[in-house]
């Protein structure tokens, strides 16, 4: 068989395939749409008199002396793109507002879309701490840019945990703990669901309604199925408790909730210490698996413990849970992608094997998380003086965030804006969610130069003093022109 | 602490009440995983306390004192960097500037691609994040596809186009006889492939083998992937370390891009800027024209948003300050250089010391390989005698990874490759 399509190969015909012309005696068979795309593509090209690659040559026109070779010049292989038939994505709505603000040249347009903290002057923030963290690490000619081992620094890992449940946390102290870097709170959230997909034994993610846009994205790609539970209350702008313990309630035993630690986003909507207490028994009593979002704490009240409290409730009951933690804005490093996933078990010995689990979904991923946001992150919270520091630098910037929101309800009130908005100054974090529709919303952009993402949703790091009135006019003329 | 104590009191009362499920753990049939073969053999390196020790496995560049190395130009770039910029999120797609950058290294520096905006290009999580993404966006767009991927290859191409869900075949790579390219295989599985399909191959310095084709033989691939109407898919992690210039280790991909195929690539910068653990790289897809690369890009980013939201900054800064500028730039090819050429001249120095010490094998291909790698040809078994009897740690597919020898240590090496191999 080899010598005759040896020969063959020299009249410039190569070796069949299954496909091939020489199976058939009739014209180019192929037994797959995508092969007939191709070989159509390139047929297209032989009334160009362009060179011609042999597989396409009927299997009738064996002359030798239709030999082919490339011209390594001409330009006329075009072939299709085998993606031809993208049509182009959406932007993402809440980044696309961020991009569509880019391209605004007004003078007077405000950025209230994406969550990032800005200062009084609408610049961002580098906090000190972490400006003294980096000058550190580039001065110590000893550190080196290593591969970190696929869970991330060990030490990083170890303060991030003892962060968010607490240094005397009896679960870290029993080895209960596995904390793994990851990329921000985006790579926890999506390394913890993939985790769970994989070895979990009830593959429904409850998430509240409404949520951060990218969650439910998140957790279908890692193959998780996504359902809601009612939480906010348009009617109050404040939390649907009876309707969120109903749909918990009525969850099959041992589904996953997604619960945001604290500043609910987009809403800020938090529980009472005694709703969540109420919430834990709930959740506990039906085994639902908790899996906690924490992308905020220390920016809610300003107090690092304080915010902690519904995720230390839930590990304090001896359960298990899953916590995503995120250092983008407390730390302000926000493009270092520095995050990290805690699954707290009931003994060391399953946390340890939870663990290399964990780094099987890793090392396909990414292979191994980035050096420099935590290393900074580690220096800080490891050095007495740094981390008292950052506390102080934290609270400040949270207490903007509260003066924003008195003085926007403040201004509101002034203009006497119909409507109640109380809502503004009880609900925490950095984010409002206005109760602004799409269409007043859209006319705030256009008229006001004011953007937001269309769920009404405003970042309040993105005001400060200067622009609270400009803002509080576009909503008193939205709500005044759309009722 | 009261409150604890209260609340645990509360939890015992109602325990009846509970389902006794969530007292117990959910995680009990969570089997420990498997060691990764590479990142495990630096695990029990380090864990070694032996002072003889070598650790020629995992592929990161040492000096000749066997110390991890973090080159002149990226220090200089930090020092420029720290303190000066804010550190928000970069667009989905990554560091604009960054990936220009990149691009201009694959494409060559004036590629009508590039001028053309017919590349669809996002940074990405260095090496393995580009093929990730790649392997993700070909699952969602091509889902018929299957990977083709050579034998052997990089561990890790088999995990991550297997977690992305596309099934993969391998086609004939290394020729374990010759210890180097088995090149009539190779064209036959290209030519029994159906049409249309999809291969993984490695741009230069091949991991683990170090076993290249030559440039003629990348020009019989690529006319053999047009006939066949394949798409070729590079994965280039070591982009000047294999000759020592970037131009010429990009070859290979010229070669494709003048023959017209519409490639896609990853490239890494953890080995050549030796920015490892800093995670940088990027993904590209050349395109028929603007409007698709548009297309394509805003789909790349859609897959990335749910994995990690828009990549780390800090290693793109690094790469953009030191490209952007010509000084730096220099430097940066000079050092790339000063690599290379150590690890040619380990090569070099295992063969010498090898074939001094009287051994009956064939050590050609030590020379012959290029880049980070040598495919020793030593089997499981010596590989486990050396790391058991001489604390040498290495994959036991046999990879030498040259990096990790010094003048210091070839001659201990050389003398335990012999010892466990002279009764082969």
């Amino acid at each position: 068989m080899r010598q005759q399509f040896t020969s063959l190969e020299a009249h410039g015909f190569e070796s069949p395939t299954t496909e091939s012309a020489f199976s058939s005696s009739s014209s180019i068979s192929s037994s797959s749409s995508a092969s007939d795309r191709r070989l159509k593509a390139l047929a297209r090209h032989f009334v160009d008199s362009s060179p011609v690659p042999a597989a396409v040559m009927d299997s009738h026109s064996q002359n030798p002396n239709d030999t082919v070779s490339p011209s390594p010049t001409s330009s006329a292989f075009h072939a299709d793109s085998v993606f031809a038939h993208l049509v182009r994505a959406p932007e993402d709505p809440i980044l696309g507002v961020t991009v569509a603000y880019n391209k605004d040249p007004s003078p007077i347009k405000l950025n209230l879309g994406v969550g990032a903290y800005r200062t009084e002057e609408g610049k961002p923030l580098v906090l000190n701490v972490v400006r003294q963290a980096e000058q550190q690490l580039v001065n110590d000619r000893s550190r080196v840019k290593e591969y970190l081992p696929i869970v991330g620094l060990a030490e990083y890992n170890k303060l991030s945990a003892k962060l968010i449940l607490g240094a005397d946390s009896p679960a870290i102290q029993e080895n209960r703990v596995t904390t793994v870097q990851c990329l921000s709170g985006t790579g926890s959230l999506r390394v913890g669901g993939e985790f769970l997909a994989r070895h979990y034994h009830q593959l429904t993610i409850y998430i509240p309604l409404p949520t951060w846009g990218n969650h439910p994205k998140i957790f279908t790609l890692a193959g998780l199925s996504v359902k809601t539970y009612r939480y906010y209350d348009p009617a109050t702008r404040g939390l649907d408790f009876q309707g969120l313990l109903e749909d918990l309630g009525s969850a099959p035993s041992g589904a996953i909730v997604l619960l945001h630690a604290c500043a609910h986003n987009p809403t800020g909507v938090d529980p009472t210490i005694q709703q969540w207490e109420q919430i834990r028994q709930l959740m506990r009593s039906k085994a639902l698996l908790p899996f906690f979002d924490s992308a905020y704490q220390g920016f809610a009240s300003g107090s690092l413990d304080a915010d902690a409290q519904p995720v230390r409730m839930f590990v304090g009951d001896g359960g298990e849970c899953l916590v995503a933690q995120s250092y983008a804005k407390n730390m302000g490093l926000y493009g270092e992608r520095v995050g990290a996933l805690s699954i707290v078990c009931k003994s060391a010995d399953v946390a340890s094997r939870v663990e290399s689990q964990l780094k099987l979904v890793i090392r396909p991923m990414y292979s191994s998380p980035p050096i420099h946001g935590a290393s900074i992150v580690a220096a800080i919270l490891k050095d007495r003086n740094l981390y008292t520091e950052w506390t102080i630098e934290l609270k400040a910037m949270a207490d903007r965030i509260i003066s924003m929101r008195q003085q926007l309800f403040d201004a509101l009130r002034a203009r006497g804006t119909p409507g109640d908005w109380s809502h503004i100054i009880k609900q925490i974090g950095m984010f409002t969610f206005t109760g602004l529709n799409s269409e007043q919303v859209a006319f705030m952009t256009r008229e006001y130069h004011i953007y937001m993402t269309s769920d009404g949703r405003i970042s309040m790091a993105g005001l400060s003093s200067r622009t609270v009135p400009h803002l509080a006019d576009a909503i008193h003329a939205a709500v005044t022109s759309f009722a | 602490m009261a409150f604890r104590a209260v609340m645990s009191r509360r939890v015992t009362n109602r325990s009846s009440d509970i389902g006794a499920r969530w007292m117990s753990t959910w995680w009990g049939n969570v089997e420990p995983a498997a060691k990764d073969p590479i990142l495990g053999v630096t695990e029990a390196f380090l864990a070694d306390p032996s002072p003889s020790k070598v650790n020629v496995g995992v592929g990161a560049y040492r000096d000749d004192n066997g110390k991890p190395v973090v080159l002149e130009c990226v220090r200089e770039a930090e020092r420029r960097i720290a303190g000066h910029s804010n550190m928000e999120y970069l667009p989905m797609g990554g560091s604009v500037k960054m990936v220009e950058e990149t691009l201009k290294l694959a494409y060559g520096e004036n590629s009508e691609f590039i001028k053309d905006k017919r590349i669809a290009a996002v940074q990405s999580l260095s090496g393995t994040g580009a093929c990730r993404l790649f392997a993700d966006f070909q699952k969602r767009f091509r889902p018929d596809s299957q990977i083709y991927i050579p034998v052997p290859t990089w561990a890790n191409h088999h995990n991550i186009w297997r977690d992305a869900q596309v099934p993969q075949r391998t086609f004939h790579y290394y020729h374990p006889e010759t210890r180097g390219l088995d090149f009539a295989s190779l064209m036959d599985d290209i030519k029994n492939a159906p049409n249309g399909s999809f291969f993984l191959l490695h741009a230069c310095a091949h991991n683990p083998t170090g076993v290249d084709p030559t440039e003629e033989q990348w020009r019989e691939m690529s006319y053999q992937f047009k006939a066949k109407g394949h798409f070729a898919f590079f994965d280039m992690a070591y982009q000047g370390f294999a000759s020592g210039d970037p131009e010429r280790d990009a070859k290979s991909i010229r070669i494709f891009l003048e023959d017209g195929h519409l490639i896609g690539i990853a490239q890494s910068y953890a080995k050549n800027m030796g920015l490892y653990g800093q995670r940088v790289g990027c993904l590209s897809v050349l395109c028929e024209d603007e409007k698709q690369a548009v297309a394509v890009k805003s789909q790349l980013q859609q897959l990335a948003r749910p994995m990690y939201s828009n990549p780390p900054l800090h290693g793109a800064l690094v790469v953009s300050t030191i490209l952007g500028d010509p000084e730096l730039k220099n430097l940066w090819l000079k050092e790339v250089k000063v690599m290379a050429d150590r690890i040619i001249g380990m090569r070099t120095a295992l063969r010498e010391n090898l074939e001094k010490l009287g051994s009956p094998l064939s050590w050609e291909h030590v020379t012959n390989q290029i880049g980070m790698f040598c495919y020793s040809g030593l089997t499981p078994e010596q590989v486990d005698r050396l790391t058991s009897e001489f604390h040498i740690y290495l994959t036991r597919n046999g990879r030498i990874s040259m990096a990790g020898v010094t003048t210091g240590n070839v001659g201990y090496l050389a003398n335990a490759i012999n010892e466990v191999s002279k009764s082969a």
